[in-house]
């Protein structure tokens, strides 16, 4: 089984449920292999259930799961040695040193080399920044600190995947910029990711690929370009004279123009000459004082599809 | 990848102990255990009235006689309450503990078989069962040897044994009472599958070792007593025979044997097909 398939995560018509609520109400992920892929969605949208189904910790309620092209959970312990993870937050015994934590962990993986082990554990540590803290008890560490230890337990071994769900929850911004960082070199080395976040910036920044998940349904899925093209570029001008520059807009074929504030918003058809229409506008001695185009963004069309509310969907 | 399988399947093992050691309560429990022989030994020595022979719990008046009886005495009063206590506290902890923490959920994404985990939890409560009774019988033979005289031992059937077979006598005990404990051990891995609060899971087994303790003093239910695990708790003075009384030890090791069997069914039936949402 060398050969290696297509993606590093595949699920058909995956669902879990709790009693008569179903907390991921049938999905279907296609993650390719070397992708970053974004797994986005509100709080409680079924994220973190997703990752405990993809882990083997939680069982699908039906459907299918293949990770790495192994069956899980059939095949769980040869798939998961191939899988660095942190799920649902980093997990210590706070009255051991961070580096005793990972060798704890890295002991009860059959799979792992004992004579290398001191050696990849202070590599870890070294990878994210924490060698001067390998020492401390965890009990002492700050939830940012945790969280790189968390990082730095998914990466005791060379993976294929690395599934993170929320990596840069509780950190400052510096230490946000150095895990993204951080993964944006995992990336580079071919790892695929599989990160779920709710922050959006977060997704956009890192992710060549996007699922958006809200009340445990896949709301769209593909590359961000192509998540992208769902919006629709617009023209932003402020002029001085509006009436009058309606009217010289419309003789160029331009309608439907809609305003917010002084702004006027102009939807764009494809190819749409922007310094000319700027021209004929500024020839008619019309003042412009902005004129650019905006292209769709992701929030727009994830606020589209999960809705702008702050409350819990459920 | 088979050159260190030797090495790797006991990688686990050694990792929990490892940490049930380096945990300060571990040593804070071996230390109270210590101090129960300490403290009767101290008090034997301090009370001016001695004791008039078979007054008091069985042994105690022995004590002034013979140092070396220091660790029998205290292991009966220990039995009861003191041990259960301390080692429910581990055996509840076994899997809740893991789970309360959130480690459970990347130790089984290590990846380690989850039939493997049970094993590997339920060996390390042992192991702290036999580090608490041989440290509550060899403290209570080094404090016994400070107060006391010590010399041959005058057994329960009235034969004398010298001092090195005694010692060896106390030996048996303490793996009697760790055999004793095998029972416990095995309800308190299966109830500490069933929470992710460790404290819950360590009132569970208190509560149970309490009420078996209480069914086998009520008369109207002897045809139950020989099935509950604490029956033969107490009955290591045979151990203090010559020769050894074997029979109920064998009765012993069945039964719990018995309950390893059954609760550790249960435990793997439970943990192997659980939803880890801690």
């Amino acid at each position: 089984m060398s050969e290696k398939g297509q993606w590093a995560i595949e699920t058909n018509g995956l669902i879990k449920a709790f009693g008569d609520q179903k907390a991921v109400a049938g999905i279907s992920l296609a993650v390719p292999r070397g992708s970053v892929f974004g797994f986005l969605g509100p709080n409680g949208s079924g994220k973190t259930t997703t990752i405990r189904m993809l882990l083997g910790l939680a069982e699908a309620t039906s459907g299918e799961i293949k990770l790495l092209d192994h069956a899980i959970p059939k095949e769980l312990q040869v798939a998961l040695p191939k899988v660095g993870a942190l799920v649902e937050g980093p997990a210590f015994y706070p009255y051991m040193s961070g580096r005793n934590n990972l060798i704890r962990i890295d002991s009860a993986d059959r799979f792992s080399d004992p004579s290398t082990r001191a050696a990849r554990v202070d590599a870890a540590l070294e990878r994210v920044g924490l060698s001067n803290a390998a020492k401390k008890k965890v009990h002492a560490y700050s939830l940012g600190m945790k969280q790189r230890l968390g990082l730095a337990n998914a990466l005791l071994k060379p993976r294929e995947l690395l599934i993170l769900d929320e990596p840069t929850n509780g950190l400052d911004p510096q230490g946000t910029r150095e895990v993204r960082n951080l993964i944006r070199s995992l990336a580079a080395e071919g790892i695929t990711i599989f990160l779920s976040s709710h922050l959006l910036t977060e997704i956009e920044q890192l992710c060549d690929h996007v699922a958006v998940m809200s009340a445990g349904k896949i709301l769209a899925q593909g590359s961000l370009a192509e998540l992208r093209s769902h919006g629709q570029t617009r023209l932003i001008l402020k002029v001085d004279r509006i009436d009058e520059a309606v009217d010289i807009l419309k003789t160029q074929g331009i309608g439907k123009i809609k305003f917010s504030g002084e702004n006027m918003i102009v939807p764009v058809v494809e190819d749409l000459d922007v310094s000319r229409i700027n021209e004929v506008l500024v020839k008619k001695k019309i003042k412009v004082s902005e004129i650019r185009l905006e292209h769709p963004s992701l929030e727009e069309y994830f606020v589209d599809l999960t809705g702008e509310g702050f409350e819990v969907v459920r | 990848m088979k050159l260190f399988a030797k090495s790797l399947s006991l990688s686990l093992m050694k990792s929990e102990l490892r940490v049930m050691f380096t945990r300060r309560r571990t040593w804070a429990m071996l230390f109270a255990i210590a101090m129960i022989p300490i403290l009767l030994a101290i008090a034997v020595y301090l009370s001016s009235d001695r004791l008039a022979p078979g007054e008091g719990p069985p042994f105690l008046d022995r004590v002034t006689q013979n140092g070396l009886f220091t660790g029998f005495t205290a292991m009966l009063l220990a039995m009861p309450l003191f041990l259960p206590l301390t080692i429910s506290v581990v055996a509840g902890d076994t899997i809740a503990g893991e789970a309360g923490l959130g480690t459970l959920r990347y130790l089984l994404i290590a990846p380690v078989n989850r039939a493997r985990l049970l094993i590997v939890k339920y060996l390390g409560t042992l192991v702290f069962t036999l580090a608490g009774t041989f440290t509550l019988m060899t403290a209570g033979a080094i404090i016994g040897a400070i107060l006391f005289p010590v010399g041959p031992v005058t057994l329960l059937s009235g034969d004398v044994i010298q001092i090195p077979e005694a010692l060896g006598r106390m030996a048996i005990v303490a793996l009697y009472t760790t055999v004793s404990m095998m029972g416990m051990l095995a309800l308190g891995l299966f109830i500490s599958t069933l929470t992710t609060i460790p404290v819950g899971a360590m009132t569970g087994v208190l509560i149970a070792s309490g009420v078996s303790q209480i069914l086998d003093n009520l008369p109207q239910l002897a045809w139950l007593h020989e099935w509950l695990f604490t029956h033969y708790w107490l009955d290591f003075a045979d151990i203090l025979r010559q020769p050894m009384e074997l029979s109920s030890l064998g009765n012993n090791l069945l039964l719990q044997l018995g309950y390893v069997a059954v609760f550790g069914s249960l435990a793997y039936g439970r943990f192997t097909t659980k939803d880890i949402l801690s």
